[in-house]
């Protein structure tokens, strides 16, 4: 294989730093803006009355839901609230201590797939939407339980 | 997912402004062969995730294909899309319409035809392509390691007279490409940030479009690189490079384009960008807008 004469690395730096300069101005103004207080992710989902929210339009969703309802058929509701709200508050760093299984123990043997898996985060997202979580701290959420997955699924 | 209603009017708004009837008949039809099978799509897959269809028809940006795979099938699911795009620059129009298939998001088949067209000298340049990624490793929200493939594109002009004038070798050529993507969860302040890098060996002259390597020049490897910051869920914009040889010293120049895209839902999703595709074929400042309009079933 025959390297061009303008090489990979001749990319046109210009254009590209213009990017990542309008990129990390933004980034700079809101961690200005950001830093002064600092909230916790916990705080930035609306506290504990956020999430109590979050997690209530998320069992509505399920139970309207017909590819993942039948995975929750059986599960006693009241337990699942508890336990999400208090999993989901510790993940964003909020007062709560996690009294539940594993995500491994609770999961396994479900045989929740990819397509499962995915879905249930479509319906966390829109549940984040109706209880007016801000875009930000949903993505900061999500990418505190991604890593879950494999514990999660497959399984 | 709750299936969105697809606001026909003002799609065929947007597209009657720039594009020719037979085109809009097109994306018209297929766009009702997707209103009208929503029922069977595969949706396994978080939106926008799949990204959109590059000019060579794999999924990706518009100019550059990423390592995501066309559709939203997951690894138990097959999926189909369609798309049309054009790019409007200063002397030339490009026009492409494709096909996609998706398989257990593992192979993505697709087939797009191109067409180029020189209203100076009133011709047109037509070349098909056919392509194959496959996805190697990864997914790109899940996986600690970016997703990556290896794609195939096999193109062909159906007509060499103009490349051959130029000085090309061939008329038909074969593009290898390594893609490397990935979304980065809340990373930018919060917003969800996208990359893209790829490295690809190629004879193309122009795409393909002017022939492939020349008496002197034959295969060489260059790179592309996409980046993409998500507003929300439905809407990124970002930038694209794409860098390209010239074989046939005629200046032919590195492509890039600044893009907005809008995914309302999982069926449709449409792309604007301002392209600056340099100079080509000697003609120089070759910019312009560019539209695409991907379905999937
Ligand atoms: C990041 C994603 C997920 C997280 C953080 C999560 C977390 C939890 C937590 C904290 C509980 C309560 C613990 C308990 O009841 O003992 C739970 C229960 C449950 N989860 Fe998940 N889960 C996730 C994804 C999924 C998915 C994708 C499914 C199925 C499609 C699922 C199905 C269930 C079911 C059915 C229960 C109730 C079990 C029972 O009470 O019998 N989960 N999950």
């Amino acid at each position: 294989m025959i390297f061009s004469p303008n090489s990979p690395l001749q990319l046109d730096a210009r254009f590209v730093c213009q990017f990542f300069l309008a990129l990390l101005l933004t980034l700079s103004l809101s961690a200005c803006v950001s830093s002064a207080s600092k909230p916790s992710l916990y705080q930035q989902l609306g506290g504990e009355q956020g999430l109590d929210r979050i997690v209530e339009e998320l069992i509505q969703n399920i139970g309207n839901d017909k590819k993942v309802f039948h995975f929750f058929a059986d599960a006693k509701l009241s337990r699942f609230r508890t336990l999400l709200t208090e999993h989901l508050c510790e993940v964003s760093d909020g007062p709560c201590k996690y009294s539940g299984d594993s995500m491994e123990d609770i999961h396994t043997g479900m045989h929740i797939d990819e397509a499962d898996f995915n879905h249930i985060v479509e319906l966390l997202i829109d549940a984040m939407n109706k209880a007016d979580a801000p875009v930000t701290a949903q993505n900061k959420l999500l990418a505190r339980l991604a890593p879950m997955r494999k514990d999660i699924y497959r399984r | 997912m709750k299936a969105m209603p697809i606001k026909m009017n003002t799609y065929s708004l947007g597209f009657s402004l720039t594009l020719n009837p037979g085109i809009a008949t097109r994306i018209f039809i297929l766009l009702s062969v997707f209103a009208s099978s929503l029922t069977f799509a595969a949706g396994g897959k978080i939106l926008a995730t799949p990204g959109v269809s590059q000019v060579e028809g794999a999924a990706g940006g518009g100019l550059v294909p990423w390592a995501q795979l066309a559709g939203y099938a997951s690894d138990n699911e097959i999926s189909a899309s369609g798309f049309c795009s054009r790019a409007s620059v200063s002397d030339y129009d490009l026009d492409v319409c494709g096909v996609q298939a998706n398989l257990f998001d593992r192979v993505e088949l697709s087939y797009a035809k191109q067409t180029f067209d020189v209203p100076a000298l009133n011709t047109e340049l037509e070349q098909s392509i056919v392509s194959a990624k496959v996805r190697l490793y990864g997914d790109i929200v899940y996986s600690r390691w970016p997703q990556l493939s290896f794609g195939v594109q096999s193109k062909e002009l159906s007509d060499a007279s103009v490349a051959n004038l130029l000085g090309a070798k061939d008329d038909s050529g074969v593009d290898y490409y390594l893609a490397a993507s990935k979304l980065h969860l809340g990373a930018a302040a919060g917003y969800n940030l996208f990359w893209n890098f790829v490295l690809r060996s190629t004879s193309a002259n122009e795409m393909g479009l002017l022939g492939f390597g020349s008496t002197s020049k034959g295969r060489s490897l260059q790179a592309e690189f996409s980046s993409a910051l998500f507003l929300n869920p439905n809407i990124a914009f970002g930038i694209e490079y794409r860098q390209k040889p010239d074989n046939l010293n005629l200046g032919e120049t590195d492509w890039r384009d600044v893009f907005i895209a809008w995914f309302p839902n999982k069926h449709v999703n449409l792309t604007l960008a301002y392209i600056d595709l340099g100079t080509i074929a000697g003609a120089p400042d070759q910019t312009g807008w560019y539209l695409s309009l991907t379905g999937n079933l």
